[in-house]
C-alpha cells in the first residue's frame, strides 16, 4: 500500500548507551544510515519499540538543535524499559514520531527569564528545552535550574549539568538531594521546599517536571511566591498506544495527552478534570 | 407472575432499614421499558419506593455484588435471593468471597423469569408497556390491542429447565419454600454428546465464532471472582483481548469452563448476558454432568463448605483410565 | 428514483456480487442478524438491525498492522498492508450510517489512519430506511432521520418493492450497474412510507430524549456529578456496550509471535476495562465509576467538544438491549442531564 501511516515506524539504531543513574540509562538513536530519524521540537515524544516486547512513549531528551542524533533517558520500570536496559550498542529498535505539543520555546518563552524545576527522571523532558534555550542563549533572559533527586547518584545528566550548564553565563543551577549523603556538600531537602527557600521573583516562566506529588507541592509553592498559573508549564504522562489521539486512552477530559499535551500550561490543567 | 410482589419486598426492606438491621438493600431497579431492569443498591425507603421492582424480568442474580458491596457498606446489606441465586450465595461463601456477618439474606420464591427476546418473538418489537399480571400483557407500537403472553411460554432457558425452587440459604424467607426439581437440564448436553466429534466440533465452532470477547460472561459469573483474571493480566503470558484466531475463540471459553468446573452452580447468567446468544451454560453443564457421572451427584452451592469432586480425593474416585474406558464405550 | 420488485432482489444481489463483495444482514443460527457475505441462497434478514454494527467493515475487531523479522540486533519491518478491494454493505440503517461520520473524524483526521482510509474509500454503503423502529431506538435525539438515511445509495423497502436513490458518485455508479434490474419510478410510495414511519417515530418511548444539557465545554458541570456513583454501582466492567457500539473506536496495539517473526496488530479495546489506562507506575482510573464516567463523558461531552458539537452516539439502541445490567446512555442522559421524567 502506497500510503503513509504514522503507526508504521522506522528502524532506529542504538549508537550509545550511557549509564546515568542506577535505574536510568540514556540511549542515543539514529537511523541505519546514521541520520536523525526525524526533526522534533522541545518537549515532544517518540514511540520506541522492540518487536516482540512492546512499544512505549518516551520524551526526546536531546535538543532539536542537535542535528546528529536523538537521545532518550529511560528509567527501568516495565517490559519495554527492562529490555532496553539490557540492550547493547548496535541494537536496532523501531521509532516513530514526533508526537505531542512542544514547549512554546519560540512564542511564550521567547525573551523570558526561565525557571526549570525537575525531580528525578523528570529532568529528561526538560533537558531538551534547557539545551534549546542554552543554544539560543540570546533569545532568553536568565535561566535558573532547580533539580533534585533521592541521592547524588540519582541525579540525571550530572556531568552535563556540572560541566556545561553550570558554566554558562546567566544560567544558575540549584541541586538538591532528599537526604544527607557523604560526599555531598550541596543542598539537602525536597524540591518544593528548596524552591520556596530560593524564593524566586515572579518575572519568570516556570517549567515543572517530576513525580505528581512534587509537581503539586512545587506549584503551590510557586503560587505562594506570587506566580500566576499562566506562567507555569508542566508535562503529563498517561498510558498511550497510538500517539496520535485515536486509540482513546490517554485523555484527560477532552484533551489527549499524546496529541494536545504532553505540555500543558497550569491554567489549562485547571480546565481539565482531576484525572491524571 | 411472581408469587411475591414488589410492594411486599419494599415493605419488608424498609422495615429492616428502619430498625437498623441493614444499611442497604441489594435488589432490582426499574428501567425505561418495564423489562430492562438494573441490579441496584437502595439505601432508603424513598429510594425503594421510587424504583425497586420485582417482576418477571428480574433474572439478574445479584449475589456476586455482595463481594463488592459488603466491603463498601458499614453494617449489613440486605440481599434478595431467588432460589437459584442462593446456590451462588453459598458457593461464594464457600470460597470466602464475602463476610456472611455483613449480609441479611431474604429468600424469595421465583416462578421463573421471562426472556425478553422470547416475549418479543410473540408480541413483536416496539414495546411501549408490559404489565406482569396473571399473564404478561405487552403493548406495542404495532399492535392494536395488548398481546397476552404466558410466562411459561417465554421463560429463559435456565428457568424452563429450573433445577430448584428450594432456597439453600437465607436469614428470612418471604413466601413459600419450593422443592429441588427433577429438571431436564442435561438433555441438551446429552444431545451434544450423541453427536460425532466432527459434528460437535462444528457446533461449538459455529457458536464460539460469534464471540466478541466482551467478557460479560466472565464478569457476571459468580464463580469468576478472581481479583485479576489471567486473561486481563499482561504478565500472565495469556492476556487476550480479542480472539485473534479460531483457536483463541475457543480457548477463552474452554479455559473458563475448566476454571469454574465444580464451582459453577449452573445459575445460567453467562448465557443470559451473552450479546451473541452463545449457549455458554452448555459447556458448564457438560462438566457438571460428567462430574455427576464420574463422582456421584454434586450440586455446587447446595451447602456451604463442601469440597467439589475435583478438589476432593476419595479412594472410590474412578481412575483416569476408567473414565477413558467409559468414553471408549460411549464412542 | 429507481425501483426493484422485492422478488427480484436476489437478482440485484447477484448482479452486485458478480463485481464486488456484497455484505448484507442475514439471520444467524442464534436468531440475531449478522452482516454476511452474499452468495446464492443467502436471505436478506427482515430484522431491524444487526447486533454487531457495520463499523466492523472499516474498523475490524482485530487487524494486523505490520510484521517484523528480527535477527541478532537487526530488525526488518514488513509492510503487510494491502489496498482494500471494492465492497458493498447493503442495508445499513440511518443510525449506523451516521456512525461512519463519527469514526471518520477520528481515523481520517491527520495523521490519517491508512488501514481505515483504504477500507472506507473502497466501501460502498447502501443504506436502508427504517419503517418499524424499536422502542430502543432514539436516533432522532441526534438529529438523524431514520426515514432518509445517508450513504452512497439510500434504499427503502416496502411490502413489494425496494426503491433506490443515489446520493454520491459511488452510489450513482452502483445504481448504473444494476440499471437493467430496476425501473424509474416516482417517489410516491417512499413518501407514503416515510410519513407513516414518522408518526411512529414521534410515538417512540424515547422520542422526547434531548441532548440540550450536553455538549462541549460541559466537563466541569458533569464530571463530579454525584449520580455517577449510583449509575455505575452495578456495572460489571465488561465490554459489551463498547463492542456493540457503532461509534466506540478505542483500540489497543499488541503483538503476536508467529514463531518465525512478530506481527503487530490492533484490536478493539474498552474504556470499561480495568487495564485500559494502567501504566507501570499507576492507573488514573482506578474504579469502575471512573471508567464508566469516561465512556459517557466521551460520548456526550469530550467528543462533541473536539468535533463541532457532534455527539458520538447515534441512538441505535444496541447498548440498551445488550447491556447485561441494562444500564445505558439513555439512563445516564436522563439522570445526569436532569431530564428524567
Amino acid at each position: 500500500m502506497n500510503r503513509e501511516d504514522t503507526l508504521i515506524p522506522q528502524i532506529g539504531v542504538i549508537t550509545d548507551v550511557r549509564i546515568d543513574t542506577p535505574d536510568i540509562k540514556t540511549f542515543r538513536v539514529v537511523t541505519p544510515d546514521g541520520k536523525k530519524a526525524f526533526d522534533h521540537r522541545p518537549g515532544q515524544c517518540a514511540m520506541l519499540s522492540i518487536p516482540g516486547v512492546g512499544e512505549a512513549m518516551f520524551s526526546i531528551t536531546s535538543s532539536p538543535t542537535n542535528e546528529e542524533y536523538m537521545e532518550f533517558s529511560i528509567k527501568k520500570c516495565g517490559c519495554v524499559t527492562d529490555w532496553l536496559h539490557q540492550a547493547e550498542v548496535g541494537q536496532q529498535i523501531t521509532i516513530r514520531g514526533p508526537y505531542g505539543r512542544p514547549f512554546p520555546v519560540d512564542d511564550e518563552f521567547a525573551g523570558r527569564n526561565m525557571l526549570f524545576i525537575a525531580g528525578g527522571v523528570g529532568l529528561a523532558p526538560l533537558r531538551s528545552v534547557i539545551n534549546y534555550c542554552r543554544h539560543y542563549r540570546d533569545r532568553y533572559g536568565d535561566i535558573d535550574i532547580v533539580y533534585g533527586s533521592r541521592t547524588k547518584e540519582d541525579l540525571l545528566d550530572y556531568e552535563e549539568i556540572i560541566s556545561e550548564w553550570a558554566n554558562d553565563a546567566g544560567v544558575k543551577v540549584h541541586l538538591t538531594i532528599d537526604n544527607p549523603q557523604e560526599g555531598w556538600d550541596g543542598h539537602v531537602g525536597f524540591v518544593p521546599n528548596f524552591v520556596k527557600e530560593l524564593g524566586f521573583s515572579t518575572d519568570k516562566t516556570a517549567v515543572l517536571c517530576g513525580p505528581p506529588v512534587m509537581i503539586k507541592f512545587t506549584l503551590e509553592g510557586l503560587i505562594a511566591l506570587g506566580f500566576d498559573k499562566t506562567q507555569v508549564y508542566t508535562t503529563l504522562e498517561l498510558r498511550m498506544k497510538c500517539g496520535v489521539g485515536k486509540c482513546g486512552r490517554c485523555n484527560v477530559g477532552a484533551k489527549y495527552v499524546c496529541k494536545d499535551g504532553p505540555v500543558f500550561r497550569c491554567d489549562e490543567l485547571d480546565e481539565l478534570p482531576d484525572e491524571y | 407472575m411472581q408469587k411475591v410482589t414488589a410492594s411486599q419486598l419494599i415493605d419488608r426492606a424498609a422495615a429492616l432499614l428502619a430498625d437498623g438491621t441493614v444499611r442497604a438493600v441489594l435488589g432490582w431497579k426499574k428501567g425505561e421499558f418495564d423489562y430492562d431492569i438494573t441490579p441496584a443498591v437502595f439505601e432508603s425507603e424513598e429510594e425503594l419506593k421510587a424504583s425497586f421492582v420485582f417482576n418477571d424480568f428480574c433474572g439478574a442474580n445479584v449475589s456476586k455484588y455482595l463481594v463488592r458491596h459488603t466491603k463498601k457498606i458499614d453494617g449489613k446489606i440486605l440481599v434478595f435471593l431467588k432460589p437459584c441465586d442462593t446456590y451462588s450465595f453459598n458457593q461464594l461463601l464457600t470460597e470466602h468471597r464475602f463476610d456472611r456477618e455483613k449480609v441479611y439474606a431474604v429468600a424469595i420464591p421465583c416462578q421463573g423469569m421471562a426472556d425478553i427476546d422470547r416475549v418479543k418473538a410473540i408480541s413483536g418489537d416496539g414495546i411501549v408497556a408490559i404489565d406482569c399480571g396473571e399473564t404478561i400483557r405487552v403493548t406495542t407500537l404495532y399492535s392494536e390491542a395488548p398481546v397476552s403472553v404466558n410466562l411459561a411460554d417465554v421463560l429463559e432457558e435456565r428457568c424452563a429447565n429450573c433445577k430448584s425452587k428450594k432456597h439453600v440459604a437465607y436469614d428470612e424467607l418471604i413466601g413459600e419454600e419450593g422443592e429441588v426439581l427433577d429438571s431436564a437440564r442435561f438433555d441438551e448436553v446429552a444431545r451434544l454428546e450423541a453427536m460425532t466429534p466432527d459434528e460437535r466440533f462444528a457446533f461449538w465452532q459455529n457458536e464460539l465464532s460469534r464471540c466478541i470477547r466482551c467478557n460479560a460472561c466472565r464478569d457476571v459469573c459468580p464463580a469468576c471472582t478472581c481479583e485479576k483474571c489471567v486473561f486481563d493480566n499482561p504478565q500472565s503470558g495469556v492476556e487476550n483481548k480479542a480472539p485473534a484466531n479460531e483457536f483463541e475463540e475457543k480457548m477463552f471459553h474452554i479455559i473458563r469452563a475448566f476454571h469454574v468446573a465444580g464451582r459453577c452452580t449452573d445459575c445460567g447468567e453467562c448465557s443470559r448476558v451473552c450479546p451473541q446468544n452463545i449457549p455458554l451454560h452448555l459447556l458448564n453443564r457438560k462438566f457438571i454432568k460428567d462430574m455427576n457421572e464420574c463422582y456421584g451427584e454434586y450440586q455446587a452451592g447446595a451447602e456451604v463448605g463442601t469440597l467439589a469432586p475435583l478438589v476432593d480425593y476419595t479412594l472410590d474416585d474412578p481412575e483416569a483410565t476408567d473414565v477413558l474406558t467409559r468414553r471408549d464405550c460411549d464412542a | 428514483m429507481r425501483k426493484c420488485a422485492l422478488e427480484k432482489m436476489n437478482d440485484v444481489f447477484a448482479a452486485i456480487a458478480s463485481a464486488k463483495t456484497l455484505y448484507l444482514p442475514v439471520d444467524g443460527t442464534d436468531g440475531n442478524a449478522v452482516y454476511t457475505k452474499w452468495e446464492d441462497g443467502v436471505e436478506w434478514s427482515e430484522q431491524l438491525n444487526t447486533v454487531r454494527s457495520p463499523k466492523d467493515f472499516f474498523f475490524p475487531q482485530t487487524e494486523d498492522l505490520m510484521a517484523f523479522k528480527t535477527e541478532g540486533k537487526s530488525i526488518e519491518i514488513i509492510d503487510i498492508r494491502k489496498e482494500a478491494e471494492d465492497f458493498v454493505i447493503f442495508g445499513v440503517r440511518a443510525c449506523d450510517v451516521r456512525s461512519f461520520d463519527i469514526l471518520d473524524r477520528v481515523f481520517l483526521s491527520e495523521p490519517v489512519d491508512s488501514f481505515y482510509a483504504s477500507r472506507r474509500e473502497h466501501g460502498i454503503i447502501v443504506s436502508l430506511a427504517c419503517s418499524r423502529p424499536s422502542e430502543t431506538c432514539f436516533c432522532g435525539t441526534f438529529g438523524i432521520d431514520a426515514t432518509a438515511p445517508a450513504g452512497d445509495v439510500t434504499a427503502w423497502k416496502t411490502a413489494d418493492a425496494v426503491y433506490f436513490e443515489a446520493n454520491t458518485d459511488k452510489g450513482e455508479t452502483l445504481l448504473n450497474e444494476i440499471e437493467a434490474l430496476t425501473e424509474e419510478t416516482s417517489d410516491e410510495a417512499v413518501r407514503v412510507q416515510q410519513e407513516k414511519t414518522k408518526t411512529i417515530l414521534a410515538k417512540l418511548p424515547l422520542a422526547g430524549l434531548k441532548t440540550d444539557a450536553f455538549g462541549g465545554g460541559k466537563t466541569k458541570e458533569f464530571f463530579d456529578h454525584p449520580a455517577w456513583e449510583e449509575l455505575s454501582q452495578t456495572c460489571l466492567g465488561c465490554g459489551t456496550c463498547t463492542f456493540v457500539c457503532p461509534t466506540c473506536q478505542c483500540y489497543d496495539i499488541k503483538e503476536f509471535n508467529t514463531g518465525s517473526g512478530v506481527v503487530r496488530y490492533r484490536c478493539w479495546d474498552s474504556c470499561m476495562y480495568s487495564e485500559f489506562t494502567r501504566m507501570a507506575h499507576g492507573n488514573n482510573r482506578l474504579t469502575q465509576k471512573e471508567r464508566f464516567r469516561q465512556r459517557f463523558m466521551h460520548k456526550l461531552v469530550y467528543y462533541p467538544e473536539n468535533n463541532d458539537g457532534l455527539f458520538s452516539c447515534v441512538g441505535c439502541g444496541r447498548c440498551l438491549s445488550k447491556c447485561p445490567i441494562s444500564m445505558n446512555i439513555v439512563k445516564v442522559m436522563k439522570t445526569i442531564g436532569g431530564n428524567a421524567e
